[in-house]
């Protein structure tokens, strides 16, 4: 006993003072990539490189759209090994409600030899393309975001000081695992928010889920959801979470946690670290408002 | 192709016993022998290979040769510990009549992988105790995923019927305790069903395969490069050691040489992989007997090895650093200052960490005699790895097979007979003192030059196993190339899929109670199992 204290004495204080202060990572460590949309020459070395399939190339008459969707990338930055146009930043906090956030993009006039030149439109490109498609139910989805915002402010009100987590892996390799375990650790001690894991759905605010979602899995996760009270909040994790990731959908899998159940915050990564984790369920229960210095 | 001297008088007795029945030898690698026989062959070969030279079984798998050579393949691998070899018996299956012959009855340790054959091959299993789906759930449809005219991104019909057909246990005062897929910790999902009559297990079944990825198939179809992190993602907790022994396979087909610095630069992971996951196993083993402070300390240290990963390689997880031909970063003087820096802080840490679970008597009470898997039921399931040397399984591929670069450095391998959770904690402590002390003695030795040699296109048509002593076990990767800078097919064995039958044997006749902590001991991947 004499011994326990000892050691517990002598260890002092080891948590995080995150969020007040920025995330400690190593000069080596791999964040989110940038790309110099401007001045980017050609899409396709990164393109054909990309494990996942985050960054895309597409060519289509004297014009070529090309995108980097965070929700894919695994941070590996081979792409920034063949391309000097892109480059791995340390930003690790890339969490987001909304998942066409997650994509960012331009569109450049083809060149003969492959290149590309000039940026047509600035960087929306994507973006822009995806809500044309929706224009159509363009007043329903007006009141369903409406309504979504009110979820969201009532979850936020109710679940803010107070959050019970349960984890779902839906799918993932254990690597998301490996880090959501450090959570509890005394480094980034989630209990200080006042946020802890529980042993069961019916327990739980929010499930924190990592994908991808097998086909094996999809019950149980729809299961889940259907356990947790309401007002109830989904974060899906990871790269696989996101997307699919690496796997993507295939016989046995159905790809990222949205494809099965409704997602109200997407953490990328492979694996988020817990700065990124911790970032993200903040978000989700809008606590990330905070003083930072 | 020349062969080790260790395997050269069995590669003869094998030739001289069998000779009329073999229909090719071919020595592809200094320690891989591949033969070609029929079917009825490998029960007399297997029993050959175990009684007289102590081989053991590690992995069973099929490919489909249809396009090419107008049948499927049964591949056999033995592995042959005192004699660092591996033989490979290959033997073919004829669309017309897809069936082949169970051993299970004879070597335990292959059932769930003749199962997996038989769900994912279509493959049909004769003399098989126990033909139930295992890889695919009893709820799929007939498709048979792993062959070549089965389409990877297949959109397969709505399930149907039972999930599992699992047995009863019926007798007075016997009850079902059904858990999970979703666990009540941070953990991954299985089925497992519990038969008690009042506090003590009398049988469980492990249902598995809830997270099967299609990631064999999802090789087949990605340029060999990306199959690097395709690797790292079979098992998070073992990315580069999956990741590395996939490599292994590939450089063996290409006959590329890994410069020494590589090597090097590579078992350091490997280590420092095995440290953050023996030092959290540690720790959560101590979490699960409520002994809650050894785990945070634990935590602490595990966090301190992921930070230093980080510094090394830029992922928490030492993902992305594995690459054909070595690995992608060096290590500067300030990374070799870092390692001992962690090392040299880790080490008196551990002890007191050490010291203070020792003096919990309630913690041992716990441990002792908790989850016994004896030595011979270890043995005839083909147990491997941290679970494999408690039981009294005496190997290691980094000693028996060294690769990379453990045969520049010195190191004891901890066994243990007793076979409880006390013994595999003991297993990963002493591992961890082991490991220190290679990390030291690579840094000693540490070979300046390049770190990666190039692999570009990889030839066509050929085979070759990679292995790795991962931190829970033995990792294999059999490929065979296929044109374009492709695989035909990849066969991914995690130790897991070897030692999940073990726990069902260890958990007989304890209680339900101490299931967290029995299988914490073991920590297998699910993933890894399922793919």
């Amino acid at each position: 006993m004499f011994n326990i204290l000892r050691k517990s004495l002598s260890t002092g204080v080891v948590t995080t003072s995150y969020p007040e202060t920025p995330p400690e990572v190593s000069a080596r460590a791999r964040g989110k990539p940038e790309i110099d949309w401007a001045n980017w020459k050609d899409a396709r070395p990164a393109a054909k490189i990309c494990p996942t399939g985050a960054i895309s190339c597409e060519d289509k008459n004297d014009r070529r759209s090309a995108s980097l969707d965070l929700g894919k990338c695994i941070f590996c930055g081979l792409c920034a090994d063949v391309d000097k146009s892109i480059r791995m930043t340390h930003v690790c906090e890339c969490a987001v409600r909304d998942r066409s956030a997650l994509v960012t993009g331009a569109a450049y006039s083809l060149k003969s030899d492959g290149t590309h030149d000039r940026l047509v439109s600035p960087e929306s490109a994507v973006a822009n393309r995806q809500s044309s498609t929706t224009t159509a139910s363009k007043t329903s989805t007006a009141s369903l975001e409406n309504l979504a915002q009110k979820v969201q402010d009532r979850a936020k009100r109710v679940l803010g000081r107070s959050l019970h987590i349960r984890e779902v892996d839906a799918g993932s390799c254990n690597g998301c695992e490996v880090e959501i375990v450090g959570l509890n650790s005394p480094v980034y001690d989630l209990e200080r928010f006042g946020i802890h894991f529980v042993a069961s759905p019916r327990h739980a605010d929010m499930l924190l889920v990592t994908g991808p979602v097998t086909r094996n899995m999809e019950l149980a996760l729809r299961k889940t959801y259907d356990a947790t009270p309401e007002p109830r909040l989904v974060v899906a994790v990871g790269a696989c979470g996101c997307s699919g990731g690496i796997f993507g959908v295939n016989y046995a899998t159905r790809g990222g946690v949205d494809s099965v159940i409704p997602v109200d915050v997407y953490i990328p990564g492979c694996p988020p670290n817990p700065y990124a984790l911790l970032h993200g369920i903040l978000l989700a229960v809008g606590r990330l408002e905070t003083k930072r210095r | 192709m020349n062969i080790l001297t260790d395997l050269a008088p069995i590669l003869a007795d094998i030739q001289h016993r069998f000779s009329a029945r073999l229909e090719a030898v071919c020595v592809t690698q200094l320690n891989e022998v591949y033969f070609d026989a029929k079917m009825d062959l490998v029960p007399g070969f297997c029993a050959h290979l175990y009684r007289r030279w102590n081989g053991r079984l590690v992995s069973v798998f099929a490919d489909d040769a249809r396009a090419e050579q107008g049948v499927f393949y049964l591949y056999y691998v033995f592995a042959l510990d005192a004699a660092h070899g591996f033989f490979v018996l290959r033997v073919p299956v004829a669309p017309e009549r897809p069936e082949f012959t169970s051993l299970t009855n004879a070597i335990h340790a292959v059932d769930w992988q003749e199962r997996e054959i038989q769900d994912l091959f279509g493959l049909r299993l004769i003399g098989h105790p126990n033909p139930r789906r295992c890889a695919l759930h009893d709820d799929w449809p007939e498709v048979y995923p792993l062959r070549k005219d089965f389409d990877l991104r297949s959109t397969l019909p709505p399930f149907e019927g039972e999930r599992h057909n699992l047995r009863e246990v019926e007798g007075e005062g016997v009850f079902q305790v059904p858990v999970g897929p979703v666990h009540a910790g941070i953990i991954e999902p299985g089925h497992f069903l519990f038969s008690v009559a009042g506090e003590p297990v009398l049988y469980l079944q492990v249902r598995m395969f809830y997270v099967h990825k299609g990631s064999e198939k999802l090789f087949e179809n990605m340029p060999i490069p990306h199959c690097v992190r395709l690797a790292e993602s079979i098992s998070g907790d073992s990315g580069f050691a999956h990741a590395t022994a996939f490599c292994h396979a590939v450089e063996r087909v290409c006959g590329a040489e890994v410069p020494s610095r590589g090597r090097a630069l590579r078992t350091i992971c490997l280590e420092l992989e095995r440290l953050y996951n023996h030092i959290a196993d540690i720790g959560a083993i101590c979490a699960d007997v409520a002994f809650v402070t050894a785990n945070m300390h634990a935590m602490r240290l595990k966090e301190r090895v992921l930070r230093a990963n980080e510094q090394l390689t830029g992922n928490r997880l030492l993902r992305g650093m594995a690459c054909l031909g070595g690995v992608r970063f060096d290590f500067e003087s300030e990374h070799i200052k870092a390692i001992q820096g962690l090392i040299a802080e880790l080490k008196p840490e551990f002890e007191s960490m050490i010291e203070i679970i020792r003096d919990s008597s309630g913690t041992r009470d716990r441990l002792e005699t908790a989850g016994v898997l004896k030595p011979e039921i270890a043995r005839s399931l083909g147990v491997v790895g941290v679970a494999g040397r408690a039981s009294g399984f005496n190997q290691d591929l980094r000693r028996d097979f060294p690769h990379d670069f453990y045969d520049q450095v010195q190191f004891d391998v901890p066994v243990f007979t007793e076979g409880d959770v006390q013994r595999r904690m003991v297993v990963r402590r002493e591992e961890i003192f082991q490991s220190m002390g290679i990390i030291q003695q690579v840094l000693e030795k540490l070979p300046p030059g390049p770190i990666s040699v190039k692999v570009d296109e990889v030839p066509p048509g050929r085979s070759a196993l990679g292995y790795v002593e991962g931190w829970r076990g033995e990792i294999f990767h059999w490929i065979r190339t296929a044109p374009g800078n492709r695989l035909a097919r990849c066969k991914v064995k995690d130790p897991s899929l070897q030692n999940w039958p073990a726990i069902t044997e260890a958990i007989l006749g304890n209680i339900i109670p101490d299931f967290p902590v029995v299988n914490k001991s073991f920590n297998l991947s699910y993933s890894g199992t399922d793919r």
